[in-house]
């Protein structure tokens, strides 16, 4: 067998070098580049932040579009959707356009603001209890233990009764006095969780610095967590201020909400249901959004939930 | 197991205490109180004695130990004073029987429904039957009740004219206000349940069933919702609270004589002995039923065991 003879210079490698070796062919990504990839592959939720923009896009400039203040009364009273009044008006004259929009604009606002104060609130609260552990730990879990036995409704009535004002800030207010808690259980047991974790306890040994571990580990795994819990919690809220101002105790006239609206249709539903369909499809619609983009959140932020 | 539970009930009475005390100062500080209106056109003496009357001239915190040493020696919490000679445990018991009859239907429906509808929208995954209760789950937890029950009122009342828009003592006129709170309980147990049931079905003890031959039926019966239903029984208790915050507008919007639209009234008739009774009943029922659901744990998961749940 005349066996030929081949030398190592025939043979080139192509297309890379060994110094290119180690090279990470890829784009790096981040945890936030990741999270983002995968909520753009889920339409639903896309599709709910979308109508979210276009909801909130309205709530702050749909009011100066239609050219009617939302106080302003006409004898044009109780006249169905038209080109001149796109929502129709109300039983005293006013225009239904801009009123679901103030309204909204109350109502998001609510919804946005009372979730993230919570949020923030309970977050500290638990991320405290968390840390401190023994004593202090188990007297700040009763405090919210007794706090959530309260039927919150009730506190919420009291409250917004007591705190007598028109405005967003008594029914605010009373909504965050007792909102926290669930947030401050799930942040305290999302620490203590993390906390016994594996990699928690390698980052230990090998002598990372505890400001270290809550900064680069604590935070960041918590924080999917408490976002989630967050975009959940405002159509939460949103329907307590519906709820609330529905039965009067909430927003109250000259202002107005989605709740109050609805209310307000209630009693006109059954010769003009249109005075209903708006607020009413705008509360649901929002609430919607909300929760089939927390869904979508959740499964972008944390893979492993995915369902 | 009777030790954790004497120990929840004397811990329940002191959560009471507390809810009575916070409620008791907060009703206390609204403006306006249940005279009000009654003496606006009084003369000062007439005012003054009316007041002496319901204790209401004495500082609040007089008032609210009488009110508690009422309770302990005599187990009354009063008589109101928007309307003399109604006493108030009298009224909640006449006011609860209606709201606890469709409250407890409509949760009760809410929950079996939910968690059949949950089960097979699990196994269905991705199929057409998961799609079509997935919606349903998820427009029943983003629509508002109140929405519900107006639209619904509004087809089945006035455009087809199949069932009573409002009133009371007949069973007809139970089923629109029993459907419209079902309906966000129904929609919470879906969901909550197809998420639990997708984390079981791939359970190696599952594959081990149906290697041995088990039915389908058994390892649904035996195995897949024993394991599954237990989120669904977590949420069980805040749920019934739900039912009262239903109750509420659904009392009011069908006009029904029950503890809900009852409880709305005092409040904004500052009927202060029938506002601390109602709530002081509103809480024992939600304490309560959190108790019972604790103790379902146990009967249902016996890996569980009372006291040292974190």
């Amino acid at each position: 067998m005349n066996q030929t003879n081949l030398s190592d210079d025939l043979f080139i490698i192509e297309g890379c070098s060994a110094a290119e070796g180690d090279k990470i062919g890829r784009p790096q990504t981040t945890y936030w580049k990741d999270a983002w990839r995968r909520l753009r592959q889920n339409r639903l939720a896309l599709l709910a932040l979308v109508l979210l923009i276009v909801i909130i896009f309205f709530t702050i400039f749909g009011p100066s579009i239609c050219g009617y203040s939302f106080e302003q009364m006409s004898s044009d009273m109780n006249k169905a959707p038209s080109a001149k009044h796109w929502f129709g008006t109300d039983s005293l004259g006013r225009d239904l356009f801009a009123r679901v929009w103030i309204g909204g604009r109350v109502s998001v606002i609510i919804g946005v603001v009372g979730a993230v104060i919570t949020t923030i609130v309970g977050a500290i609260y638990g991320s405290i209890s968390a840390f401190a552990g023994g004593k202090v730990d188990s007297v700040m879990m009763r405090i919210v233990e007794i706090i959530s036995s309260i039927p919150y409704l009730i506190v919420i009535i009291l409250l917004s009764l007591m705190i007598n004002d028109s405005g967003i800030t008594s029914i605010l207010l009373a909504l965050c006095l007792v909102g926290w808690c669930p947030t401050a259980r799930l942040v305290r047991g999302q620490i203590l969780q993390l906390a016994s974790a594996e990699y928690v306890t390698a980052a230990r040994v090998l002598g990372v610095s505890s400001w270290k571990i809550i900064t680069r580990h604590m935070i960041p795994n918590t924080m999917s967590v408490i976002i989630v819990n967050l975009t959940f919690r405002i159509p939460g809220y949103i329907f307590s201020e519906s709820f609330l101002s529905y039965v009067g105790l909430g927003i109250k006239t000259p202002n107005t909400s989605w709740g109050m609206l609805a209310s307000a249709a209630q009693q006109n539903m059954f010769f003009y249901p249109y005075q209903m369909l708006f607020p009413a499809l705008m509360i649901g619609l929002t609430m919607l959004s909300f929760t089939v983009f927390g869904d979508g959140l959740r499964d972008a932020l944390d893979p492993k939930l995915r369902r | 197991m009777a030790k954790y539970i004497v120990k929840r009930v004397l811990y329940m009475f002191f959560v009471l205490l507390i809810v009575t005390t916070i409620t008791y100062f907060l009703m206390h500080n609204i403006p306006g109180d249940p005279l009000t209106a009654l003496v606006m056109r009084l003369p000062e003496q007439t005012k003054a004695n009316y007041y002496a009357k319901y204790g209401l001239d004495k500082p609040v915190w007089e008032q609210f130990l009488l009110f508690l040493k009422g309770i302990f020696t005599e187990g009354t919490m009063g008589e109101s004073i928007r309307y003399p000679g109604r006493m108030v445990t009298n009224m909640i018991r006449r006011y609860s029987a209606s709201s606890g009859l469709i409250g407890g239907i409509a949760i009760g429906a809410g929950f079996l429904i939910g968690t059949m509808f949950g089960v097979i929208s699990a196994l269905k995954k991705d199929k057409l039957p998961d799609k079509i209760l997935s919606l349903i789950a998820i427009f029943g937890v983003s629509i508002p009740v109140f929405v519900v029950a107006s639209v619904l009122q509004f087809v089945l009342t006035a455009t087809f004219p199949i069932l009573p828009t409002m009133g009371w003592g007949e069973p007809k006129h139970t089923v629109l206000p029993i459907l419209c709170m079902s309906l966000s309980p129904l929609a919470t147990y879906t969901r909550y349940m197809r998420s639990s049931v997708l984390d079981v079905v791939n359970q190696d003890y599952i594959t081990m069933a149906e290697a041995k031959g088990m039915s389908f039926g058994m390892i649904v019966r035996r195995h897949i919702l024993r394991n599954s239903i237990l989120p669904s029984l977590t949420i069980l208790g805040p749920n019934i609270a739900d039912v009262f915050t239903g109750s509420f507008i659904i009392e009011s919007i069908f006009s029904i004589p029950g503890l809900g639209s009852y409880y709305m009234t005092s409040v904004t008739d500052r009927d202060f002995p029938m506002i601390i009774g109602c709530t002081i009943f509103y809480t024992a029922i939600y304490i309560l039923s959190l108790l019972i659901v604790d103790i379902l744990y146990v009967l249902i998961d016996p890996r569980i065991r009372l006291g040292n749940r974190e």
